[in-house]
């Protein structure tokens, strides 16, 4: 029973509380459409991982994690001067970004094994993620983000519920919509970037937008919504760290696949799924005498 | 009548405010030479506009006359490129609480997770201001408003699970809660039911009653002189603007619309409509 031990334990912590953090602030990303933001930043801070190693010369994790930052950040630059100053659309843009920085940061990763494979070791595990790859010290980092990230929804939340739900009628009541999507988007990157380790750049946006897609199934209203993608990240980090461990399975996407799995039942058996959403309009249209009180009035 | 929209003491002395310049009371809205491109192409040039009395303005023109550009350019959605707008005498920035929106229905997502009551509860949070929450006073305005637009059976309906017509009528809740002196709304007839256009009308009027002003763009030109005390026509640049009976004429409406002869007979229609009426 040895992956039950101390060291499985503390990483089912730190995964978990990854996953949380993940449920809270994808809820946003996904409720205001940046999901696919959140995937661009991620697969862009590669090539700052490698060269944060390559010159600091170890795995120090608030150096890597500084890096991956930085040049997260320069490719949702490049991502705003594509949109702004070319005719690329955004889906296009973000393919760009997403594919150039990856591969460049594949590029630096085969630099850095050439300069001696035993000490680059660590990183390789950057791509796909590994959860043996959650040291203490990242731990604490992951429950750090979460705490500050909850203050800030906390802190924020009828700003960031009339500003995700309608930016244009937000902004003539006065909210900052650009400032809080700036807010937004810094802790999309700081959460990303904490949860790299663990997931991988690859599938890390999997695991920001499928707690809150798994939850609207469950609930109509934005604060339920919030607390539930909270809870069913926590969940998948949980299912996801039992399952690799034991396993032995490459530890991001058994995560992504559990989350995966809890979105797959919840739509079937969800009351806001789409299963009972048919079910509803089938016995609605079965007993006709109740379309006028609860059917839909020809818009 | 309920008390919702009922405008305070307060705006009332507002709106008889003297404006900065001393000259005498400021105007619901004053545009200024307004003026937006998109890229290097104008879709709105030099557009003058001035409401001093509480009135429901229509604003018509062809597709693409820059109808909501105008509405956006003036509450500060789409940016200038010259121009300046003040409301009761002062810029928006400063009179927030008194101008209301109604976006197009098409703006936003349908199935964000809240229902019709917590969507006309946001019509409060601007008088709330930062982290407060909205307490009893607000939620009971909010219930208020999901009335008075016929609403209530359908509060904690989700949103997305309403007709176009009943998504209007929420929309026309929110802005109703926010209290607002002066409303733009974006086509809030556009694609509605007939059952939701008699309660949009009912609605303008009784704001236009309380001393409300309304400027809502419009697409059905035969319902005009029914609907409104004033119409602009718009082209990209203002053709026309003032009372319904003095212009919303055949002349003005070609010079709106250019040759296309379809809409003519149309206007046509709708000022013969307008003069019966009369």
């Amino acid at each position: 029973m040895n992956w039950l031990a101390p060291n499985t334990l503390f990483v089912l912590v730190g995964t978990s509380l990854l996953g949380a953090c993940m449920g809270l602030v994808g809820a946003f990303a996904v409720l205001r459409r940046r999901a696919l933001v959140g995937d661009a930043l991620a697969h862009a801070t590669l090539p700052g991982i490698c060269l944060a190693y390559l010159a600091v010369g170890r795995r120090s994790f608030p150096a890597l994690m500084l890096g991956a930052l930085l040049s997260g950040l320069v490719g949702i630059l490049v991502l705003v001067g594509l949109r702004r100053f070319t005719k690329v659309k955004d889906d296009a843009a973000v393919g760009i970004v997403l594919s150039v920085f990856f591969g460049a940061g594949v590029v630096l990763l085969s630099v850095v094994q050439r300069q001696g494979a035993a000490s680059a070791a660590g990183l390789e595990t950057f791509v796909l993620g590994t959860t043996a790859g959650i040291l203490p010290e990242d731990g604490y980092w992951i429950g750090g983000t979460l705490l500050l990230c909850g203050a800030i929804v906390t802190t924020f939340l009828k700003e960031f519920e009339v500003v995700a739900f309608d930016s244009q009628f937000a902004t003539v009541q006065g909210w900052p919509a650009a400032r809080l999507d700036l807010l937004l988007m810094a802790m999309i990157a700081v959460t990303v970037v904490v949860g790299l380790p663990a997931v991988g750049p690859i599938m890390v946006a999997a695991l920001l937008i499928l707690p809150s897609v798994t939850a609207r199934n469950w609930t109509e209203r934005f604060g339920r919504l919030l607390l539930l993608s909270v809870v069913i990240g926590f969940f998948t980090g949980v299912a996801g760290t039992l399952v690799s461990t034991r396993y032995n399975l490459a530890a991001g996407p058994t995560v992504i696949l559990s989350g995966t799995a809890l979105w797959a039942v919840s739509l079937l058996v969800a009351p806001h799924g789409p299963v009972a959403r048919s079910r509803r309009r089938r016995s609605l249209r079965s007993q006709p005498e109740d379309a006028t009180t609860d059917g839909r009035l020809d818009g | 009548m309920s008390p919702v929209g009922t405008p305070s003491a307060e705006s009332r002395t507002h709106a008889a405010e003297i404006d900065d310049r001393g000259t005498g009371p400021a105007a619901i809205l004053d545009v200024h030479d307004l003026t937006v491109a998109y890229q290097d192409r104008p879709v709105l040039w030099d557009f003058d506009l001035v409401v001093e009395r509480p009135s429901l303005v229509g604003i018509v023109g062809p597709n693409g006359a820059g109808k909501s550009t105008m509405v956006k350019a003036c509450l500060g959605l789409v940016p200038r490129a010259s121009g300046e707008v003040t409301f009761f005498g002062r810029p928006l920035a400063k009179m927030r609480r008194r101008v209301g929106y109604v976006p197009q229905r098409e703006s936003v997502d349908w199935d964000f997770p809240v229902t019709a009551f917590d969507t006309v509860l946001m019509g409060t949070y601007g008088e709330l201001g930062w982290f407060r929450r909205p307490g009893r006073p607000q939620r009971e305005r909010a219930r208020e408003c999901l009335d008075r637009v016929g609403m209530s059976e359908f509060a904690s309906r989700q949103i997305g699970q309403l007709s176009g017509g009943q998504q209007q009528r929420v929309f026309l809740a929110r802005a109703l809660a926010q209290q607002a002196d002066l409303y733009f709304m974006d086509e809030p007839m556009a694609g509605v039911d007939a059952a939701t256009e008699q309660v949009v009308f009912d609605l303008l009027r009784s704001l236009r009653d309380e001393g409300r002003t309304v400027l809502v763009v419009h697409h059905d030109l035969r319902t005009v002189p029914d609907y409104f005390d004033d119409v602009v026509l718009l082209n990209t640049r203002l053709v026309a603007s003032g009372p319904v009976g003095t212009t919303f004429t055949a002349e003005n409406l070609r010079r709106a619309y250019g040759g296309r002869l379809d809409l003519l007979e149309i206007a046509a229609d709708a000022v013969e409509a307008g003069e019966r009426s009369r």
